[in-house]
């Protein structure tokens, strides 16, 4: 592919990690750049690169950073807690290109003029958090991080947070929650943007990994240039995270909305073909959360607006194969039981309805279903997400709530022979 | 607030008026339009947690299901409450509620009056979808002595963990573990003592969280009720007391606006259990012989007449009176100074302050101390006095409508709430006080000056700053300790009414009717209605014929003169002297000097032990009537069951004494009692009949009542136990403000004597310097004492009554923490166990008040010296 | 087993340093426990409310909302089998029996000898080589039945040890830059010491 590498460009390298390796290939250059514009210049250029958030609501980042009260105290958080089940894209950019990570995080800092700048990342990605805590010490003393940067006048302290597993504080308000040493309860929209009331009450912005990863690319070769490259509102590249019943499993940077989910999963420079040349029959589009797509909807673009109108999500950027000898039963209760288990427990039918849908769906793979389950089930769902629709509607606090249903109901929509099966044959077909 | 921001929203397709901030949840409320909920509680901020409460909502978007209990209402919104969308939602929860909760309703304390019971026979489908196994958990655990924990039946809406933590100020429950998994709990063996867990029960939607007091004790529906005041301290909650077959079984909250807003102290709840003590008295006692009524009374007036006749009317003392109510401390008023011919009355221990600092100072109410912009606590833990006072200002300081500056001789635990806090050195108070309200500089600046009081001039000087700010004060003010005179208090009275005449006051004193005793005229130097003898005795000669020659002995005159054998007869209406009075040993040696003491008492105290004879009396529950809180609020007790075996009503008591010694005091029930008081004492005259009726379920009054009309509330504890009132007195917002005057409310009321006003107490008090070898005795009341209410608690945790000295003090003597140690006071000597706790102020020694003492411990009675400004000790290793 | 070692109190109070607001160093804090015991014991529970003057139900009712907060003993090496879907895909549930036979216990148990426990993960991130199995979160990934028995074997062996630091201890650095001293005081003993507090801001849930 011609298309240019943004965030993956220094993986090639075994040292890619270290500040000697950053620097020599570039790196901090664009922070420098950066701080030589006004922080309205380098919100210009992030508003013109569109690029969009690639934490999973896909939200324009530079609309978010203009959305910010205005206030002496904001703080800026990045999200690095990637706990969305068949996503590890940002585990690798954490782990290999930490420096990237800190000069993006610092540009938007400096972009929002914070007063102070966290990154969240997932307590399990131990090696993640070394290598971070390790780019923030070099880069303190780089002179990239706290009083006067690069004698810039621009002072900006940057603290590695760790995480303790629990996929909610994902989530972003829940992960303020956390960060503010509490529960990981999400908060309630309104009031609680945190564009508006964010950490300790003050505005934040919280952003993905890799949407700051992309940053010093942005700067560098200004948001024009990043523009360019994909369609409409999905621009630039984006990082796939490409697993499940694929050859070649891995993470690939591609142009967005260029490809398509045949293409990502096909081409021998990406995923290779389905393992034993299988037929797929199904896969899940956008994370855990997203509704499930056929292989008939494998034409479709990698592009935001086009995977929603289809009736899913692009989410957090990773695709799950499933080919023709998955059991889709099984396949759905698992990703029920994930919901099960990480839902905060705060909201009556995420926390009560999980569990539920969680035993019921066990039930019918060990072959214990009953035909009218599947209403139940149905049912259950149209109480968490009235209407069972996508984008949802929700009884929930959060949508974690109205993301139970995704896999639960569309797996039943697109494959009730299957659960029929089960129920009346009494066990898996599969096993 | 104005009119102007109203606007209007639809509920259900009808217009009404909202105000902006409201919430959706209590528009519909106002509206009458009922919408299922179970987190939200209208006393604690909501948290959108269990979602049963969604309605539709107009927004942006369209129509979106929301939480009604968390969204304010906005201009023009529309509201959906009965939509087959909402409908069906709220169904939803209902089951998903359902799933994990037993259907053990029938064995469940909550079965009956359970709000997830109620809303699932209502809207509830009859058959469970549910066949999986459902979350087990052991049956109840014990959070505490009094509270268990059923967490099977737990709905996670975390009222109660809100309320531990957001009113009550105590995180020692809290949830634990994640979605369906989510159990709340304490942290390993820390039980849940805070006083105020009790209410986590009333707000528990389930039947989670239970009393063990009314484990299984009955039933709801078997509960017969009426509304009454706790008396439990001097706060005066408004509670609803229940009982089956003749028996208190429960007490809950009411949601009284301007006084306890719902809430109790677990000493007010479980107070029941104090009527079915072992203690209780219920036939009198001559000797400790039961007799009859007959005997007992002809025992007493015989005495009494030979008094008269021999020693003097001077030689009889009655002690005690707070703990009844109005009309019965009225009666017994006019028996001694009309028919006994004394004025030596005195409702007050010498544990409480100076009358006229009770009466006599401008009062500000529980709200208005709310709503004042900076409170300055002066004395003592108000947490231990007044639980609710604390929590009412605890959440006027969260919600930032007040400030606190807190002067006392130790932290206590408005410490950390407190905008400011000066620790002193104790008994020295007014020296603090007069810094910081008298004018011009200190002498910080120079840095010349001494600490006052072992207050820094620097702080006194931000203090002062905080005081000087502020657009007005109200100051709240009590005993820090009992081994300080009440003197001081007074002093700090009258340097701020000398210095800052707007600023007003709450006194805090601890026995319940202590105010409503010296508004009766049980204190020796005050007749009915807040004048003096002086001025008044006129006034009452034209009502009750004869009025005794002024002024009388307070307690710790008579207690003395009793030691000394000049007095002759004692009695104590409902009073127990040896465990109340600061000094133990006087009351002790006065009740065994020969007079003859009349216990006329519900319990066997230590004092009832010492009487010659006992005269058994109801108690709360038991007798109807008035009582009048520390703001001076009259309000209603309720008569809910008979006394037991012979106990009788204080006011009949007097009234037979009466009749024995040839008097009539003109009353043949209470009710003619309180037709008296209002046609006699102008304190009372506007306390018309139909307002003394509708006090039974109102808030009560806060006399001297100007206009005539008292504001009805809306209550119904059995349908939302508890926890509604529809009517909210509006804070009047910053009260105090006029520093310059005291602003006059309303009209006047009919001519009557002059009233007390509190006057300045010119004499400057001279506290000897603390020597260098002696450390200054602390001696503060404690909520959980050994007094009669809290003795049912007894598996609650109370402090015992150590010694406890900061360690460099400990060091100093040589001696460690647990040791035996010599400790001397002019009181006398006496062993004593001691203990090292640092966040007592070096130079003090603080023993609790009057609570439980075991094997080597020392009363703080005991060492208390009567008659001294302060108490010091001196510590010696044994 | 106290609460903090001396040394680990220092870094205890750098962390709190880092924060605006003293709570934020709860979960820091927790880590910084298990490091030093293994699990979060109920005395380190205790220290750390302390340090952020919080009730110790609140430290426990946080800590035991995350899942790597362990407020029971776990075993020196926590083996994780993610079996969420991109690893069940892969066959991480025939994997996750034959780690319950290799070690003789089931999942969410400890063997005897305390050496290690068995849980069934949630998405671990490592889908690219499932099934996805850690220790103490250093990462194996792809492995089969053999290769799950020479993994045991290396870690009973200690051969892995430089790799693997006991359960407890995440990240094996820290920030050791721009550490300022903790804003908790040192409480005054018995002092006459006054103060003045900041109003707490309003929480969530303000109307
Ligand atoms: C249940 C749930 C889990 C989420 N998990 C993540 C996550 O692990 N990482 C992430 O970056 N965003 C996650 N998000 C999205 C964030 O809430 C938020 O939208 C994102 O961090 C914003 O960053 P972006 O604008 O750069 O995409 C999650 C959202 C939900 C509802
Ligand atoms: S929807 Fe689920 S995860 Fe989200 S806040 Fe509610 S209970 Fe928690
Ligand atoms: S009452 Fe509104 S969510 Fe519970």
């Amino acid at each position: 592919m011609s298309t240019p590498k943004m965030v993956t460009s220094r993986l090639g390298f075994e040292d890619s990690f270290t500040i000697d390796r950053y620097v020599k290939t570039g790196g901090y250059q664009a922070l420098r750049k950066a701080l030589k514009m006004t922080p309205e210049e380098v919100c210009a250029e992030v508003t013109t690169s569109n690029l969009l958030g690639r934490g999973g609501a896909g939200f324009e980042t530079g609309r978010k950073w203009s959305m910010l009260r205005a206030n002496p105290v904001r703080y800026l958080v990045v999200n690095g807690d990637e706990s969305e089940p068949a996503t590890f894209k940002d585990r690798m950019l954490i782990e290999r290109d930490p420096h990237q990570l800190v000069e993006g995080t610092l540009i938007s800092a400096y972009a929002i003029q914070a007063t102070q700048a966290f990154i969240f990342i997932r307590g399990e990605f131990a090696l993640g958090l070394e290598r971070v805590l390790g780019a923030v010490n070099e880069a303190y003393e780089y002179g990239a991080i706290g009083p006067d940067i690069f004698g810039s006048g621009f002072s900006v302290d940057l603290v590695v947070h760790p995480g303790a597993g629990a996929y909610i504080c994902g989530e972003e308000t829940a992960l303020l929650e956390s960060l503010e040493g509490k529960r990981g309860y999400p908060r309630i929209k309104p009031p609680f943007f945190p564009a508006v009331i964010g950490l300790y009450g003050e505005p934040t912005v919280v952003n993905n990994v890799e949407t700051m990863s992309n940053m010093p690319w942005i700067i560098s070769n200004g948001g024009a240039a990043f523009a360019a490259l994909g369609a409409g509102r999905s621009t630039g590249t984006r990082l796939f995270a490409l697993s499940g019943h694929v050859k070649q499993p891995g993470n690939y940077e591609i142009e967005m909305a260029k490809s398509t989910f045949r293409d990502l999963i096909y081409n021998p420079d990406l995923g290779g073909g389905v393992r034993r040349d299988n037929k797929v029959k199904a896969i899940i589009p956008g994370g855990a959360s997203a509704p499930w797509f056929g292989p008939d909807q494998l034409d479709l673009h990698l592009d935001q607006d086009e995977v929603a109108k289809a009736g899913s999500m692009l989410g957090s950027g990773s695709v799950v194969v499933m080919d023709e000898e998955t059991c889709m039963v099984r396949a759905a209760w698992r990703i029920a039981r994930f919901f099960h288990r990480e839902s905060c427990g705060q909201c009556t039918p995420c926390r009560e309805g999980s569990g539920w849908i969680d035993k019921i769906m066990r039930r019918i793979e060990d072959g214990y279903g009953r035909e009218e389950d599947l209403d139940l089930l149905m049912d259950a769902c149209d109480n968490i997400a009235p209407g069972v629709t996508w984008p949802p509607q929700q009884t929930t606090i959060c949508v974690l709530g109205p993301s139970i249903p995704s896999s639960v109901a569309w797996s039943i929509r697109m494959f009730r022979d299957e659960y029929l099966i089960h129920i009346k044959e009494g066990g898996c077909p599969f096993s | 607030m104005t009119d102007d921001d109203k606007f209007l929203i639809k509920i259900d397709g009808a217009d009404y008026e909202a105000s902006p901030g409201e919430l959706i949840i209590e528009a519909c409320d106002k509206a009458g339009v009922h919408v299922p909920r179970f987190c939200y509680h209208p006393r604690m901020k909501p948290v959108g947690m269990c979602r049963m409460c969604l309605v539709e909502v107009s927004g942006p978007r369209g129509m979106s299901l929301q939480p009604s209990c968390y969204m304010p209402v906005q201009p023009d919104m529309e509201i959906v409450t009965e939509s087959d969308k909402v409908k069906k939602a709220q169904d939803g929860v209902l089951e998903f509620l359902l799933i994990n909760h037993p259907l053990d309703c029938p064995v469940c304390d909550k079965g009956g009056e359970c709000p997830l019971q109620d809303q699932t026979l209502t809207y509830g489908p009859g058959e469970s979808r549910f066949v999986e196994a459902k979350r087990h958990w052991a049956k109840p655990i014990a959070l505490s002595e009094l509270i268990l924990l059923d967490r099977e039946r737990c709905i996670q809406c975390a009222r109660c963990t809100r309320f531990a933590e957001e009113v009550a100020g105590d995180p020692m429950i809290d949830f634990m573990a994640r979605g369906d998994s989510t159990e709340v709990n304490i942290f390993d063996d820390n039980k849940f003592t805070s006083y105020f867990s009790g209410n986590t029960v009333q707000i528990c939607p389930v039947g989670a969280l239970t009393a063990t007091p009314y484990r299984f004790a009955s039933r709801p529906w078997d509960l017969e009720q009426a509304e009454s005041t706790c008396v439990g301290c001097a706060t005066g909650c408004r509670m609803v007391i229940q009982s089956s077959q003749d028996k208190l079984i429960r007490y809950l909250g009411i949601d009284s606006d301007p006084v306890n807003q719902s809430w109790l102290c677990d000493k007010g709840r479980f107070g029941y259990l104090a009527n079915y003590a072992e203690s209780r008295v219920v036939t009198p006692q001559v000797d400790h012989q039961e007799v009859s009524w007959k005997v007992a009374v002809d025992h007493v007036a015989r005495a009494i007449k030979e008094a008269l006749a021999t020693t003097g009317p001077e030689s009889i003392g009655i002690i005690g009176g707070s703990r009844l109510p109005n009309e019965d401390a009225y009666a017994w008023s006019k028996l001694a100074r009309s028919v006994f011919g004394t004025n030596n009355v005195d409702a007050q221990l010498g544990d409480g302050l100076d009358p006229e600092v009770i009466v006599g100072l401008p009062k500000a109410t529980i709200d208005e101390t709310c709503a004042s912009p900076l409170v300055v606590l002066v004395g003592p833990d108000i947490k231990e006095e007044s639980p609710i006072l604390f929590l009412r200002l605890k959440g006027a300081i969260d919600r930032g409508t007040t400030r606190v500056l807190e002067i006392s001789p130790n932290p206590t635990s408005m410490t950390k709430y407190s905008a400011m806090s000066l620790f002193h050195r104790p008994g020295e108070a007014h020296l603090v006080v007069n810094s910081l309200v008298t004018p011009g500089p200190t002498k910080a600046g120079s840095g010349a000056g001494l600490p006052v009081g072992g207050v820094e001039l620097a702080d006194i000087d931000r203090a002062r700053a905080l005081i000087e700010d502020s657009p007005g004060v109200v100051f709240v003010l009590g005993r820090a300790s009992m081994a300080d005179s009440a003197q001081i208090v007074t002093q700090c009275a009258s340097k701020v009414r000398e210095n800052l005449p707007g600023a007003r006051f709450l006194t805090v004193v601890r026995r319940a009717n202590t105010h409503g005793a010296l508004d009766c005229g049980l204190s020796p130097n005050l007749l009915p209605g807040r004048m003096t003898i002086d001025d008044a005795r006129g006034y009452y000669e034209g009502h009750w014929g004869q009025v005794a020659q002024g002024p009388g002995m307070s307690t710790g005159e008579m207690l003395a003169r009793a030691a000394a054998g000049s007095m002759a007869v004692l009695i104590l209406l409902g009073a127990d002297p040896v465990s109340d009075f600061p000094s133990r040993s006087l009351a002790k040696k006065a009740l065994e000097s020969g007079a003859l003491v009349v216990s006329v008492t519900s319990h066997l105290d230590e004092s009832a032990k010492l009487a010659g004879v006992i005269l058994p009396t109801t108690t709360f529950g038991e007798k109807g009537g008035t009582t009048t809180n520390f703001e001076g609020r009259v309000s209603s007790l309720s008569r809910k069951v008979t006394g037991p075996g012979q106990a009788f009503d204080d006011w009949t008591v007097a009234v037979l004494l009466a009749k024995e010694l040839g008097g009539d005091l003109g009353f043949s029930s209470q009710q003619d009692i309180s037709e008296e008081m209002e046609r006699v004492v102008p304190l009372y005259s506007n306390l018309k009949p139909h307002i003394w009726t509708s006090l039974a379920q109102s808030d009560g009054v806060v006399i001297p009542l100007y206009g005539d009309r008292v504001v009805p509330r809306w209550f119904d504890p059995i349908a939302t136990p508890g926890i509604a009132s529809l009517v909210h007195h509006p804070l009047r917002p910053g009260t105090g403000v006029d520093k310059e005057s005291d602003p006059v409310r309303g009209e006047s009321l009919p001519q009557v004597p002059a009233r007390v006003e509190f006057s300045e107490v010119s004499r400057e008090l001279s506290i000897p310097t603390l020597d260098a070898y002696s450390l200054r005795l602390m001696a503060p009341k404690v909520l959980y004492d050994r007094g009669v209410l809290t003795e049912p608690l007894s598996g609650v945790e109370r402090p015992g009554s150590v010694l406890r000295v900061n360690h460099y003090d400990l060091d100093r003597i040589g001696a460690m923490s647990g040791d035996r140690v010599r400790v001397v006071s002019s009181a006398g000597a006496h062993e004593a166990q001691v203990e090292v706790d640092d966040s007592i102020s070096k130079g003090t020694a603080l023993v609790a008040f009057n609570v439980p003492r075991s094997e080597g411990q020392v009363l703080a009675g005991d060492l208390i010296g009567y008659g001294e400004l302060v108490t010091d000790v001196r510590l010696e290793a044994l | 087993m106290g609460g903090f070692t001396p040394d680990n109190l220092v870094k205890a109070k750098e962390i709190i340093g880092l924060y605006p607001k003293a709570r934020s160093a709860l979960i820091p804090l927790c880590h910084l426990a298990q490091s030093q015991d293994g699990w979060l014991t109920p005395e380190a529970i205790v220290e750390i409310a302390d340090l952020l003057d919080l009730a110790p139900a609140e430290v426990k009712g946080t800590a035991s909302f995350y899942d790597m907060l362990h407020t029971e003993p776990v075993g020196r090496y926590l083996v994780g089998v993610c079996t969420n879907i991109a690893c069940m895909l892969g066959g991480a549930y025939e994997l996750l029996e034959h780690c319950e036979d290799r070690l003789g216990i089931r999942c969410g148990q400890t063997t005897k000898d305390g050496k290690f426990t068995l849980e069934e993960t949630e998405c671990m991130a490592g889908c690219d080589g499932p099934p996805c199995v850690t220790v103490n979160y250093r990462y194996f990934l792809g492995l089969d039945n053999q290769g799950i028995d020479q993994l045991v074997d290396d870690l009973e062996a200690g051969r892995l040890d430089n790799e693997i630091p006991p359960h407890g201890t995440v990240y094996r650095n820290s920030r050791n830059v721009g550490l300022t001293a903790s804003p908790t005081q040192e409480p005054q003993a018995g002092g006459k010491s006054s103060q003045i507090a900041q109003p707490t801001p309003t929480k969530r849930g303000a109307k």
